[in-house]
């Protein structure tokens, strides 16, 4: 492939990547932020919705648009309502104690994957895209008849892909909307400012808390709905977006969404380019070493605040 | 005072403790004696143990399910037909996990624990590898369903065998004149990074440089990967043939994001059907394969002039003539594959009954039966159709089969004979001693 459709592709690739990594990544940086638990399980949540979405489709039937719809909103929801009971159940039986929380949630990894795997069984299970349009695309040259476009072999993409994309941008715009412009917002900044004080004013942080697990945990699971047309539900795939999630966040600073987004897309698109140019294995290399550098440095991330 | 009682009830704990651990001990040790002397005295009518390390989970969970359901079906057929030397057949079964560790762990389990005449059943040749030398050392006869190249080179040991499948060098030596004279010479390879996707690299470069071709791409993907758009663009632009084989839970994602990377424009494709196996090739995005080639180790869709004993086979293992579950059609099966199983378990009642097998004291010659065996005709023993098993190598011969997607089905276009896949012994392993 020659240089230029072979950057495109790669930046393509990068793009869906970045897109789905910014919702999970997104999630996990929330919980923290406003409740400073570090959730290991998040994958198992992304897996969860994942499963949820096949499950949900197969037994809509019909054009597979119909399922894809019920699922996109039925299945972040439940896995949203899970995660929230859970942190009734568990994270608020050992009083968000950071130590314990970690051990807590590396529990929910376990309990949420091996009940996955004994209940659906250990096949990857394929959903339908909605819509999968190949299109084909175009690249300019300057070659020999002048000013040329020419339809370079392999450059493509699906219009399912462009979808995840734009659909991640929504998401996005819509939760900085419902964290800056609403009341629900507004308690969730305040709980992350202060907790103690919070409270004080009246802000039910307990429930606050409760939400935020589940918001977290919907947008994993949201970003699994998306990406699972073009990969497959399995339970053991909540491993791989929790480590870049973790990367992510690490690199963009704990709990500080600017910097979790502008991190997703830096690694989500090294990620993409990386891996079509060199080889994938590199591109998770660098990642993880860029988390070592990053860590050295610039202890709080990108753009994350120096604890007080 | 608080400290004190304390201290009393830790002392009276840790005895207690000590005493339960002394009467499982004994407890254990008095199970352990009576079973052996019962095992002796009762040796007629004991049942047969096979353990059988099965994909239970993990990445090859698909085949686990299906080379479960040919065990258990396989088993049946021998035991309604009385047993092996007179002795009912018991299955056990434990799962690895796909994980070459858990693998060696299960062997021990099957030797020690479970007190198996032999173990039967791995697929993934790393776990194959991560088990066969426990395998040796248990001193337990180990029949694996693989295709990896690695019993016959030579780096396994005595104990293991593989008289039920034929092994990817000879499939790949037996495939490469079709490929080299009737779709191209300049083949890209695409292989999942493990010994398994590594025999392939290497006997199928040798294979197509032999005919006069040659590989102009190699490129590996990890069996775990879940996204493949990213490694295509590798794929050298004048190549002719793309030859591909993947497997783990992400195949039917590689395949179609193979389809949506060339579009109309495609390359001749020559796939072995590992990249499809227990997928439905009428999912949607599959469409470009039509036209395309696959290999297989036994005809997925029933063919015209399918024989009886196959019909037979077909129906004991609840498979419909797709090549999905009886019960439900879009399961499809791993029928390429899953023969082994079948063949394998005939295998070890022909070699247990011809050695005059008793017990786990009649191992050896037990092994040495089997490497006695040479032709087996094909028929209800051996559906997929007549092997050579080489008693040398401890690997066995048969035929392979080339099928074009035709309307949507696999059409068998071509069939390798034994002969085609033949190749120089590499070991000996009845040198070696037990």
């Amino acid at each position: 492939m020659d240089f230029g459709p072979h950057l495109m592709l790669a930046s393509l690739e990068g793009a869906v990547i970045s897109a789905i990594l910014v919702l999970t990544a997104m999630g996990l940086s929330i919980v923290f932020g406003v409740m400073r638990v570090v959730n290991v399980a998040h994958g198992e949540f992304y897996m969860l919705g994942a499963v949820l979405t096949w499950f949900i489709t197969s037994i809509v039937g019909g054009h597979p648009a119909i399922g894809f719809v019920a699922a996109i909103v039925v299945a972040p929801l439940l896995v949203g309502c899970l995660a929230a009971g859970a942190d009734r159940l568990i994270l608020k039986r050992v009083n968000y104690d950071p130590d314990r929380t970690i051990v807590a949630t590396i529990g929910m990894l376990y309990i949420i994957q091996q009940t996955t795997l004994m209940s659906l069984g250990p096949d990857a299970r394929p959903v339908e895209a909605p819509f999968n349009t190949r299109l084909s695309l175009p690249w300019f040259e300057w070659g020999e008849n002048g000013f040329a476009m020419i339809w370079p072999w392999g450059l493509s993409t699906t219009s399912y892909k462009l979808f995840v994309i734009a659909a991640a941008a929504m998401v996005l715009v819509a939760l900085w909307l419902v964290l800056t412009r609403t009341k629900v917002g507004l308690l969730m900044r305040a709980t992350q400012q202060d907790s103690e004080t919070a409270q004080a004013f009246g802000v039910p942080v307990g429930k606050v808390y409760s939400w935020v697990f589940g918001l977290g945990a919907g947008l994993a699971a949201l970003g699994a709905v998306l990406v699972v047309p073009i990969q497959q539900a399995h339970y053991l795939m909540g491993h791989d977006p929790l480590l870049l999630a973790f990367i992510v966040v690490i690199i963009g600073g704990l709990g500080s969404l600017p910097g979790t987004v502008i991190a997703a897309i830096l690694i989500g698109m090294s990620d993409g380019i990386i891996s079509v140019f060199f080889s994938p294995t590199l591109a998770k290399i660098i990642a993880t070493f860029l988390v070592a550098m990053v860590l050295v440095f610039r202890p709080q991330g990108l753009l994350g605040k120096i604890a007080r | 005072m608080s400290n004190g009682t304390s201290k009393t009830s830790k002392i009276s704990r840790r005895s207690a403790l000590l005493g339960m651990g002394a009467g499982a001990g004994a407890l254990a040790a008095a199970g352990v004696l009576p079973g052996t002397m019962g095992f002796a005295q009762a040796q007629s009518s004991a049942p047969i143990k096979i353990g059988f390390q099965k994909h239970a989970t993990g990445i090859g969970a698909a085949y686990g399910r299906w080379y479960g359901a040919t065990t258990d079906a396989a088993v049946k057929r021998i035991n309604d037909a009385g047993g092996i030397n007179g002795r009912p057949v018991e299955v056990v079964v434990e799962d690895d996990g796909t994980d070459p560790g858990r693998g060696a762990e299960v062997l021990e389990k099957f030797a020690n624990q479970h007190n198996c005449d032999v173990a039967f059943g791995t697929l993934f040749s790393h776990v194959v590898i991560g088990s066969a030398p426990r395998a040796g050392e248990l001193k337990l006869p180990y029949f694996v369903v693989s295709e990896g190249h690695h019993v016959a080179s030579g780096m396994l040991n005595r104990y293991t065998l593989q008289p039920g499948i034929t092994d990817v060098k000879s499939q790949v030596i037996s495939m490469a004149p079709f490929v080299a004279n009737n779709l191209g010479k300049k083949v890209t390879m695409i292989y999942p990074d493990f010994a398994f996707g590594h025999d392939h690299r290497d006997f199928f470069s040798e294979a197509i440089a032999a005919q006069g071709g040659e590989v102009v791409a190699k490129i590996a993907i990890p069996p775990t990967e879940t996204s493949f758009t990213r490694y295509f663009p590798s794929i050298p632009r004048e190549t002719e043939v793309i030859y591909h084989v993947m497997v783990g839970p992400a195949v039917l994602t590689f395949v179609k994001e193979l389809g949506e990377f060339f579009g109309p424009n495609r390359p001749e494709l020559f796939g072995f059907i590992d990249s499809l196996e227990a997928v439905d090739i009428k999912s949607s995005g599959l469409e470009f394969l039509e036209g395309t080639y696959f290999w297989e180790g036994m005809p997925r869709y029933a063919q015209a002039d399918q024989a009886d004993y196959e019909k037979d086979y077909r129906a004991a293992v609840g498979v419909d003539e797709n090549g999905a579950s009886i019960a439900d059609s879009k399961d499809v099966a791993t029928y390429a594959h899953m023969f082994g199983c079948w063949e394998t378990l005939n295998i070890i009642k022909a070699g247990m009954e011809s050695a005059d097998y008793q017990g786990p004291q009649d191992r050896a010659k037990l092994i040495e039966a089997v490497e006695a065996m040479t032709d087996m005709p094909a028929g209800a023993d051996h559906p997929q159709g007549a092997k050579r098993f080489n008693g040398k190598t401890h690997q066995t011969f048969g035929s392979q089969y080339i099928s074009k997607v035709t309307d949507g089905k696999l059409v068998v276009e071509h069939t390798a004979s034994i002969e085609d896949g033949l190749y120089e012994d590499e070991v000996d392993y009845t040198a070696q001693s037990f």
